[in-house]
C-alpha cells in the first residue's frame, strides 16, 4: 500500500533519439512532482543532462548515470528505495526495468516494481503471448507469424515458413525496439527475408513478427488508464490521417476521432478497455487498432503498457495529465479519489470531453539529411511534432502547418521540382471539366498536352524521356507522387489547389474521405481568396481567419501586403478569441489557465481576466528538431519558474505537445499556439490592456525560434528584457559580426562574402583551403560544408545554384584546433562564466555533435584566460543582459572566436547541473534589471567543481536509411548524454557507454577494429593503434592505413577500398558483411570519389549495427576509454549531489 | 426575466460557408435567442422554421445522430459542444427512434459526411421539421448556461434576425415542466420484438432502439407497451420482468406510471428503471425528485456503485434527479450508485426484491457501454425468477 512507500526510483528514457523524445521528460517530471506531493522521496536515474526531470527542484536525488543494470543495482544499494517506477521512461526505461527484474536484482534488494506488473508488460510485448491473450478475450488481430531461431539455419527456415503463411504485403516488426526500429512494410520476398534477418538482429530478444499488412485500413488509437481497483477510462481517442502503414509518430493525427459514428467508436473504446483489463495494466496504456475502410472490421495492432509519445499528445490534447495520474496509480491511488487537476471539482475517473479539434503534425529531419530515404513506413523518422488546437479540422491543420517552423512547410509550400508533374496530373484530372476551376498558380496542361506521352523519372516525377525514365500512366504517376513520404501532405494540397478531386486522391492514398474533403474546402477557400485578389471581401477574410490562414498567407494568396491584411483585420475588430482547455467542454468551472486561439470565439466573452502584472511572456522553442531540442524547453521552463518565484506571472507560448513547458502548471498561463509572428503578437495584445505597456517577452530561452521574431516584437513596441535587435544583428549578421570582433581585437578566421562563384573562388584563394562554406539560403540539401579545393567549391556551389546577389555565401578559412564552448551570464557590467567546455574533436565537427569535457583537460591556463577575457569583452560590447554563448578555436597562433549567440545555448542545462550555477534563473533576473552582485554572484570564471563531466552526442542515423553518419559542420545528433567522474578517463568512458559510442569490450578472443582513415589523419594512427591494441583490439585496414599502422609496429590484415575493383584483396564491404568486425573507424577523405566510397562503408556499418566512428579524435578518445584503469571504475555510480560534494569520495 | 436584450454575438459578418458545409446548404441568417436576453447570431441549416424549448448542453464527442433521434430530448433545444456535427453523415441503423423529437439543434459547424452508405443528418432534421443553427461559439453558450442554469430559447426562422422579437419568443416558450412529452413520443400500440426467450415488458415512455437491442442480445423476447399500459398488461402471467424506459419531461407529472411502478414493486417481479424509469420508480418508492440546475448530458460521467465500489463511465441525459435523502427508510430501497462528480443519485436497489434502477444509460447510444452489466443483472433476475419461462 502507498503508506509503506517512502522512496521511489524513477527511470528516465535517456538521450533524445527518434522515437523517444521530450515526451518522456514531460512524463518523468510529472511523475516526480506527483510522487513528491504524495510525500514520497524521488530518486531519479537518467543519462540525459538536458532534461527538466534531472533538475534539483524536481527530484530529491538525481543520478546522471548510464542506464544500465549495474547503475540501477548500485542506486538501489545506495538509496534503498521501496519501489521502482519503470513505466515513465519510455521503451528504454521499461526495457531496463525488465533487465533489472530478470537479473534477480529486485529479489535481492526487496524493491517492488510499481505500476503495471511485469507480467503484463511481458505479455503486451511478447507478440505470441499477446495474441494468445487476444484470443481469450476474443479480440481480432491481423494474421501474423513469429519469426525466431537459435541458429542462422533455424532463422532462415522460420523466415521461409512465415513467408508461406503471411506473404506480401507484410509488416515486419522486431520485438522490443524503439519507434519501430528495423521494422518496415515489405512487398517482395527478398525484402521480406532481408527485414526478418535484420529485425531478428536488432530485437533484444531476437524475435520479429511478420504480420499481414492491412492495406488501406485506418489507424485509430486510444489512450486508456486503469487503476488497481479495475476502474478504466479512455482519456482520448485519436485518428491517424494517414492510413495504416505510416508509423503513428510520422502520421498526421487528429483528436478526438472525427470520422467514426458513435457505435464504431464505442466498439473500439470497449475493446481497448477489455484489453487493459485482461492485461492487468495499472497506469496508462496506448492501444492501436486498424479499422477497415467501411468500419465493419477491426484488428488490434499493438499495445504499449506505459506512457508514450501518444500519451503526451493525449495529455496536451485533453488537459488530462496521464503521466501524473499513472504515477499516482502506481503508488496505490485510485482514479476515483484523484482530483482532476484542471477543474479541481471533478475526479480523474471523469473522461475528458473536448470541444475543439486537435491536429498533430510530425517534424522531420530531412532538412538536415536531404539524402535520406524520405518514404515513410512502420519505422518512425520524425524527430518532433507540433500540435494545434482549433474548432475545425481544417483550421487546426492550418495552424499546425504554421507551427512547424520549417522553411517551405506552410499551407502554400510547394517544391519547385513538382511543378511539371502537378501540371500533368491537374491536366489529366481536368479532362472533361476544364474551365470549372481556374488553377493556381501554375498552368494546367491542355488536354492534348496532358495526354501526350509522359515519362517518369526514378523520383516519380515527370521528366523528359531518357535512359532512366519510364512511360507513366495516370494511375502510376499519381500513385508514385502520393506515396507516403514527409511531403505527401503538401503534395495533396498542391493537387487539391489545382482542382484534382478529393475523391480521386482518396482512392490513391486510402485516407478517410472526410479528411481530404475538408482539405479540399481549404483549397477552395484559397481559390476564393485568389479570385478576389486585392479586392478581398470582408466575409472572405473572416472565413480565412476562421480557417486559420495567417495574414502572411492571405497576403501571398490575394496579392496584398501581409501588414495590410493585419491592419484591415484589426480595423474590422477581427481578433481571435481565446478558449480554455478544461477537460469537460465547459460543463464544470475550471481553474487551470490553458488556452488556444480561435476566430470561432471572436467576440465571445473572455474566459479569463487579463494576466496580472508584473508578468512576462516566455516564448518556447517549438517542435523538437535537430539543433533545437529539449534543452531549450529546459530553459523556457526555468525562466517561467523564476518569474513565478519572484512574484511575477509567467505566460508561456509554445506549440510542442511533448514538452514540460506546455504542461499546464509550468507557467501562470499557457497559450498553445504556433510561434509565428502573428500568433505571438495576438497573445501579447490580448494580455495587454489599453494604455498599458505591452506584455514584455523573454526571447533568450527558446533557442533560435524566439530570436527570429525579434524584428516583429520590436516593431510592435514589445519590451524585450535584456536584449534588442541591435545585439542580435551584431552577432548574427556575418559582416557586422566580423567588424565588431575586429574592433575588439579578437582574432577570427579569415573569410568573406561572395555573391558569385568567381568571388567565392577569390575569397577561398585569399584565406586558403580548406574553407567552410555557409550558404545564406539552404535549398536542395546544401548545408554548411567544407571545400578542400577549387573543384570542390565549384561543384558545391553549382550543385545548388545558390550564389546570387540575393543569396550570398559566406566563406571562412577552416581552422583546425582545439574547440571550446563558453556560456556566460552578464548583467552588462559583470560577466559570470560558469565554465568552459573543451571539445574532443579538433574543429570541423558541429559543436552539438562533439564529445566535450568540462572542465577543459588540455587547454592551458593561459589560453583559458584569453578565452575568458575575450568572452568578457564580447559580452559587454554586444550589450545583452542575460545569456551569451560563444565558440572559440585555440591554436598555437592564438585564440580565435568562431561564433557568438546572444541567447541560451544547448549546453546551458548541462553546465547548470555540473556547476550548480542556476544560469537561467540568473539570466531571467538580470534581464529583469537586477545585477549579478545583488544576486550574490561575482564577475569572472568560477573555479571548477571537483568532477569531470563529459557530454557525448547521440545519433539516430540508424533509423534513417540513406543517411551518411559521418560528422561534419552540420549537426546530426538528436540528443546527448553525460558521464561524471573525478577521473576524466572514467567520465569519458561512462559518457560513451551511455551514448552507445563505447567500443565493444574485447571478449576472450579479443576484438577487431576495421580502420580506414583519410591521409590527413594518418599521423594520428600511432596514438590510435596503441590505445586500441592496449584495449585488446586487432586490426583490419585499407592499404594506406594499414601501411601507417605497420609503421607503428602493429600487425594488420589488409582489405581493398570499396571502389577498388582491381585489387586481389577482399573488399572492405565484404569484410563488414562477413562478420567478425566489432568497431569501424572511417574518416572522410577530402576527395569526391572517396567520399562516396566512405559513405558506402558507413552505410554498411549502420546496416550491420557496428559502431562506426568518423573522426579520428573521437576514435582516439574512445580507444583510451578501453584502458583497464578506466574500465575498472566505469561502474562508479553516485548522485549528482555526491559528485559535486567537495569532500573526498568514499 | 426582465433583463434587457443583450448584444448579439458575434457582430462580425458570418459567412455561411465557413460554418455550414456548402454541400449541405444553408437558408440564411437566424438567431438563437434566450429568455434572459442573450442573443447569438448564426446560420440556419435545418428546417426553415422557428423552434424553441429548454436549452440543454450535450458534451458528447461522438453520437450526434443518436442524440438527434433520442426521444428524451423531445421539446428541447440541444446545444452540442463538440464543434463539428455531421462528419460521418447518418447511418440508418444508428437511429434511436423513428424520428428526431428535439425542438432544435445548435452547433458550431455543420459538416457533411462524404457519402458512402450514409446520408446526411441534416436531411432528417429538415424532413421532420427540426430547425438548426450553426456558427455559434457553443462553448461560450455552454458557459453562459452554466452560469444561468437552464433557460428557454428559440431558434428563429431563416431571415428573422430581430433580437427583441427572438427574446420575446423565447420567453413565450411553454415551461418544460408543464408539458406532456411522453404521450407524444411513446408507442401507439404494443408490439413484440423476438419470438423466443423470457418475456420482458418495456413500458415505452420514450424508448431508445438500443435498449431493445440490449435486451434482445441477451435472449429476451421484448414486449413494448405504450405509456398507457395497464397493470394487467404489464404484469401479465407470461411476463418475466419489466423495464421502465427513459423518456422526456418531468417525472412529477407521470402519476399513472408511478402507480404502475408501485404495482410492479408490489408484485416483486424483476424491474429495471432507466433514467425517467429510475425517477418513476424512485417516486413510487416515496422519494422526491427535483430539477438539476442544468442537467447532465454527456458520455463521460463516472458513477460509483456504493456496494461494490466499482466505478463505471456512463452516458447521461437527464434534467431531474431523485433526492437521496428523501427516500423513506422503510421503502425497502437504498441508493446504490452515485455520480462521482457531484454526488447525484445514479441508482437505486431494493433490499429484498430484484429491482434496480439507473439514472444513466447503460445502453449508451451515444456513449460508453461500460455499464452494460446492468442488463446482464436484470436478465439474470428475469431467468432466476421465471424458471418456467426459460426457453
Amino acid at each position: 500500500m502507498s503508506q509503506a512507500l517512502r522512496s521511489v526510483l524513477i527511470i528516465g528514457s535517456g538521450p533524445v533519439i527518434i522515437g523517444q523524445a521530450a515526451e518522456f521528460d514531460y512524463a518523468g517530471t510529472q511523475a516526480c512532482r506527483a510522487l513528491r506531493e504524495e510525500g514520497i522521496r524521488t530518486v531519479l536515474l537518467n543519462s540525459n543532462p538536458a532534461t527538466i526531470m534531472t533538475d534539483p527542484g524536481v527530484a530529491d536525488a538525481i543520478y546522471l548515470e548510464p542506464l544500465t543494470v549495474a547503475s540501477v543495482e548500485r542506486i538501489l544499494d545506495i538509496e534503498q528505495p521501496d519501489g521502482m517506477l519503470p513505466g515513465i521512461g519510455g521503451q528504454t526505461g521499461l526495457n531496463l526495468a525488465m533487465d533489472v527484474a530478470r537479473a534477480g536484482v529486485l529479489e535481492r534488494t526487496g524493491v517492488r516494481l510499481l505500476g503495471t506488473p511485469i507480467e503484463a508488460i511481458e505479455m503486451a510485448e511478447d507478440r505470441e503471448r499477446f495474441r494468445d491473450l487476444l484470443d481469450t478475450i476474443r479480440q481480432p488481430y491481423a494474421p501474423s507469424v513469429i519469426v525466431e531461431g537459435a541458429t542462422d539455419a533455424e532463422r532462415s527456415a522460420a523466415t521461409a515458413r512465415a513467408f508461406e503463411a503471411i506473404g506480401v504485403p507484410a509488416i515486419v516488426r522486431p520485438a522490443f525496439t524503439l519507434g519501430g526500429t528495423g521494422g518496415g512494410i515489405v512487398t517482395t520476398r527478398e525484402a521480406f527475408e532481408e527485414r526478418c534477418r535484420t529485425g531478428m538482429r536488432l530485437s533484444p530478444i531476437g524475435q520479429v513478427m511478420a504480420e499481414r499488412y492491412l492495406t488501406g485500413w485506418h489507424e485509430i488509437e486510444y489512450e486508456v488508464m486503469r487503476d488497481a481497483a479495475d476502474t478504466c477510462i479512455a482519456v482520448c481517442s485519436m485518428e491517424n490521417v494517414d492510413p495504416l502503414g505510416v508509423h503513428t509518430g510520422d502520421s498526421a493525427v487528429v483528436a478526438p476521432v472525427q470520422t467514426l459514428p458513435d457505435a464504431v467508436h464505442q466498439r473500439l473504446r470497449t475493446a481497448a478497455l477489455d484489453i487493459i483489463r485482461a492485461l492487468g495494466v495499472e497506469g496508462g496504456c496506448n492501444v492501436q487498432f486498424a479499422l477497415s475502410p467501411d468500419a465493419a472490421e477491426y484488428a488490434v495492432i499493438e499495445v504499449n503498457p506505459r506512457v508514450s509519445r501518444s500519451s503526451a499528445l493525449a495529455s496536451k490534447a485533453t488537459g488530462y495529465p496521464i503521466a501524473r495520474v499513472a504515477a499516482q496509480i502506481a503508488v496505490g491511488r485510485r482514479l476515483e479519489e484523484i482530483p482532476n487537476a484542471i477543474t479541481g471539482n471533478t475526479v480523474a475517473a471523469f473522461e475528458p470531453a473536448l470541444d475543439y479539434v486537435v491536429v498533430k503534425l510530425p517534424r522531420f529531419p530531412f532538412d538536415k539529411f536531404p539524402r535520406a530515404e524520405r518514404e515513410l513506413g512502420s519505422q518512425m523518422k520524425a524527430t518532433g511534432e507540433v500540435m494545434a488546437i482549433e474548432r475545425t479540422f481544417g483550421a487546426a491543420l492550418n495552424k499546425a502547418l504554421r507551427g512547424l517552423e520549417q522553411a517551405g512547410a506552410g499551407f502554400l509550400a510547394e517544391d519547385a521540382a513538382w511543378s511539371v508533374t502537378l501540371a500533368v496530373l491537374a491536366g489529366w484530372a481536368a479532362g472533361g471539366r476544364r474551365g470549372e476551376h481556374a488553377p493556381i498558380p501554375a498552368r494546367t496542361l491542355s488536354h492534348e498536352e496532358a495526354f501526350a506521352d509522359v515519362y517518369m523519372n526514378p523520383d516519380g516525377l515527370v521528366a523528359e524521356a531518357g535512359p532512366d525514365t519510364i512511360p507513366a500512366s495516370r494511375a502510376s504517376l499519381l500513385a508514385r507522387f502520393l506515396k507516403p513520404s514527409d511531403s505527401r501532405l503538401w503534395r495533396l494540397l498542391a493537387l487539391l489547389r489545382r482542382g484534382v478531386a478529393a475523391a480521386e486522391l482518396q482512392r490513391v492514398t486510402g485516407m478517410a474521405p472526410w479528411f481530404l474533403s475538408e482539405m479540399e474546402r481549404l483549397a477552395q477557400l484559397e481559390r476564393r481568396m485568389h479570385d478576389e485578389g486585392t479586392g478581398l471581401a470582408d466575409e472572405t477574410l473572416v472565413m480565412a481567419k476562421r480557417a486559420c490562414f495567417s495574414d502572411r498567407d492571405i497576403g501571398a494568396i490575394s496579392g496584398l501586403d501581409a501588414a495590410a491584411v493585419t491592419a484591415r483585420r484589426h480595423a474590422l475588430g477581427l481578433r481571435p478569441g481565446y478558449a480554455m482547455v478544461d477537460t469537460c467542454a465547459a460543463e464544470f468551472a475550471a481553474e487551470t489557465p490553458y488556452f488556444y486561439a480561435t476566430y470561432a470565439a471572436t467576440g465571445s466573452e473572455a474566459e479569463a481576466e487579463r494576466i496580472e502584472r508584473p508578468a512576462a511572456l516566455v516564448i518556447g522553442s517549438g517542435p523538437v528538431r535537430i539543433g533545437q531540442g529539449i534543452e531549450f524547453d529546459y530553459c523556457a521552463v526555468q525562466a517561467a519558474a523564476t518569474l513565478r518565484e519572484d512574484g511575477a506571472r509567467a505566460v508561456m507560448i509554445n506549440s510542442n505537445p511533448e514538452t514540460v513547458s506546455t504542461d499546464f502548471d509550468a507557467s501562470s498561463r499557457l497559450y498553445f499556439e504556433p510561434l509565428d509572428e502573428e500568433s505571438v503578437m495576438e497573445v501579447i495584445d490580448v494580455e495587454t490592456g489599453t494604455g498599458e505597456p505591452r506584455l514584455p517577452a523573454l526571447i533568450q530561452f527558446g533557442g533560435q525560434t524566439p530570436l527570429n521574431l525579434v524584428h516583429t516584437l520590436e516593431a510592435g513596441a514589445v519590451p524585450l528584457p535584456g536584449i534588442n535587435v541591435e545585439a542580435i544583428e551584431r552577432t548574427e549578421e556575418r559582416t557586422r559580426f566580423a567588424g565588431m570582433i575586429e574592433r575588439l581585437g579578437i582574432p577570427q578566421p579569415e573569410g568573406g562574402i561572395a555573391t558569385s562563384l568567381e568571388e567565392a573562388r577569390a575569397v577561398a584563394e585569399r584565406v586558403g583551403y580548406p574553407v567552410l562554406v555557409r550558404p545564406s539560403f539552404v535549398i536542395g540539401g546544401l548545408a554548411i560544408d567544407f571545400c578542400y579545393g577549387p573543384d570542390d567549391l565549384a561543384r558545391q556551389l553549382s550543385a545548388a545554384t545558390v550564389v546570387t546577389e540575393e543569396r550570398p555565401v559566406r566563406i571562412d578559412a577552416f581552422l583546425e584546433g582545439l574547440e571550446v564552448d563558453v556560456d556566460a551570464v552578464t548583467d552588462g557590467a559583470d560577466v559570470l562564466i560558469p565554465g568552459l567546455m573543451e571539445h574532443v574533436e579538433r574543429a570541423g565537427v558541429h559543436s552539438g555533435d562533439s564529445v566535450a569535457f568540462f572542465p577543459p583537460q588540455q587547454l592551458s591556463a593561459a589560453d583559458q584566460g584569453l578565452i575568458v577575457e575575450a568572452m568578457r569583452r564580447i559580452c559587454l560590447e554586444i550589450g545583452v543582459r542575460g545569456l551569451v554563448n560563444a565558440q572559440f578555436i585555440v591554436r598555437a597562433d592564438g585564440v580565435y572566436v568562431l561564433e557568438v549567440n546572444p541567447r541560451a545555448s544547448r549546453t546551458v542545462p548541462f553546465l547548470s547541473k555540473v556547476t550548480g550555477v542556476p544560469m537561467v534563473a540568473l539570466a531571467t533576473r538580470v534581464a529583469g534589471g537586477r545585477s549579478l552582485s545583488e544576486l550574490g554572484w561575482a564577475d569572472g570564471p568560477l573555479p571548477p567543481p571537483p568532477l569531470v563531466a563529459v557530454k557525448s552526442p547521440v545519433f539516430s542515423t540508424a533509423k534513417l536509411r540513406g543517411v551518411d553518419p559521418s560528422l561534419g559542420p552540420g549537426m546530426q545528433s538528436t540528443g546527448e548524454v553525460i558521464g561524471l567522474h573525478r577521473d576524466a578517463r572514467v567520465a569519458l568512458a561512462k559518457s560513451l557507454l551511455a551514448a552507445a559510442l563505447h567500443p565493444p569490450l574485447p571478449g576472450p578472443e579479443g576484438a577487431t577494429a576495421l580502420i580506414s582513415v583519410a591521409p590527413r589523419d594518418e599521423h594520428r594512427l600511432g596514438e590510435l593503434g596503441a590505445a586500441l591494441a592496449a584495449g585488446g583490439y586487432r586490426f583490419v585496414a585499407t592499404p594506406g592505413t594499414a601501411a601507417a599502422l605497420r609503421r607503428h609496429g602493429h600487425e594488420v590484415q589488409e582489405v581493398a577500398m570499396a571502389g577498388d575493383t582491381e585489387s586481389d584483396l577482399p573488399s572492405i564491404l565484404d569484410a563488414i558483411a562477413g562478420g567478425g568486425i566489432d568497431l569501424i573507424i572511417n574518416t572522410p577523405m577530402p576527395r569526391a570519389g572517396a567520399v562516396l566510397d566512405a559513405a558506402a562503408v558507413r552505410h554498411a556499418a549502420v546496416a550491420e549495427g557496428i559502431l562506426c566512428m568518423t573522426t579520428i579524435d573521437t576514435a582516439i578518445a574512445a580507444a583510451h576509454a578501453l584502458e583497464p584503469a578506466a574500465q575498472a571504475r566505469i561502474g562508479d555510480v553516485r548522485s549528482l549531489e555526491a559528485w559535486l560534494a567537495h569532500d573526498p569520495p568514499a | 426575466m426582465s433583463r434587457e436584450v443583450a448584444r448579439v454575438t458575434p457582430s462580425l459578418p458570418l459567412p455561411a460557408d465557413a460554418v455550414v458545409d456548402p454541400r449541405i446548404g444553408s437558408s440564411g441568417r437566424c438567431l438563437l435567442a434566450l429568455e434572459d436576453g442573450a442573443v447569438f447570431a448564426g446560420v440556419a441549416f435545418g428546417a426553415t422554421r422557428a423552434g424553441g424549448g429548454d436549452l440543454v448542453v450535450n458534451t458528447s464527442q461522438t453520437g450526434y445522430q443518436e442524440v438527434c433521434t433520442d426521444p428524451s430530448y423531445a421539446g428541447q433545444v440541444v446545444v452540442m459542444t463538440f464543434p463539428l456535427i455531421g462528419n460521418h453523415g447518418r447511418f440508418a441503423d444508428d437511429d434511436q427512434s423513428e424520428r428526431p423529437w428535439l425542438g432544435g439543434l445548435v452547433v458550431g459547424h455543420a459538416t457533411a459526411g462524404v457519402l458512402g452508405r450514409a446520408r446526411q443528418i441534416v436531411h432528417l432534421l429538415r424532413a421532420t421539421g427540426v430547425p438548426a443553427i450553426a456558427g455559434l461559439d457553443t462553448r461560450a453558450l455552454a458557459r453562459h448556461l452554466r452560469q444561468t442554469g437552464s433557460l428557454r430559447g428559440v431558434i428563429t426562422a431563416p431571415g428573422e434576425t430581430d433580437a427583441r422579437a427572438g427574446v420575446a419568443a423565447a420567453r413565450a416558450v411553454p415551461a418544460w415542466e408543464g408539458q406532456d412529452f411522453v404521450s407524444r413520443v411513446s408507442a401507439l400500440r404494443p408490439y413484440e420484438v423476438g419470438a423466443r426467450g423470457p418475456v420482458v415488458v418495456v413500458v415505452d415512455l420514450g424508448l431508445k432502439t438500443n435498449i431493445v437491442r440490449s435486451l434482445r442480445r441477451r435472449g429476451a423476447r421484448v414486449r413494448v407497451l405504450p405509456h398507457t399500459a395497464t397493470t394487467e398488461q404489464v404484469l401479465a402471467p407470461d411476463v418475466g420482468g419489466v423495464v421502465i424506459s427513459p423518456g422526456p419531461g418531468d417525472p412529477g407529472r407521470l402519476d399513472e406510471q408511478v402507480d404502475l411502478a408501485r404495482a410492479v414493486i408490489e408484485d416483486g417481479r424483476p424491474l429495471l428503471g432507466i433514467c425517467l424509469g429510475h425517477q418513476i420508480v424512485g417516486r413510487a418508492a416515496g422519494a422526491a425528485t427535483t430539477r438539476l440546475r442544468f442537467g447532465h448530458h454527456a458520455a463521460n460521467h463516472p458513477v460509483r456503485d456504493e456496494v461494490s465500489g466499482r466505478v463505471t463511465v456512463t452516458a447521461q441525459n437527464h434534467e431531474v434527479q431523485v433526492v437521496g435523502d428523501s427516500l423513506p427508510s422503510g421503502s425497502g430501497f437504498y441508493v446504490s450508485q452515485r455520480n462521482l462528480n457531484d454526488g447525484t443519485v445514479e441508482g437505486l436497489r431494493h433490499h429484498g426484491k430484484p429491482i434496480e434502477t439507473v439514472q444513466y444509460h447503460p445502453e449508451g447510444s451515444p456513449g460508453p457501454l461500460d455499464a452494460a452489466e446492468v442488463f446482464d443483472r436484470f436478465l439474470g433476475h428475469v431467468r432466476a425468477h421465471a424458471p418456467t419461462l426459460r426457453p
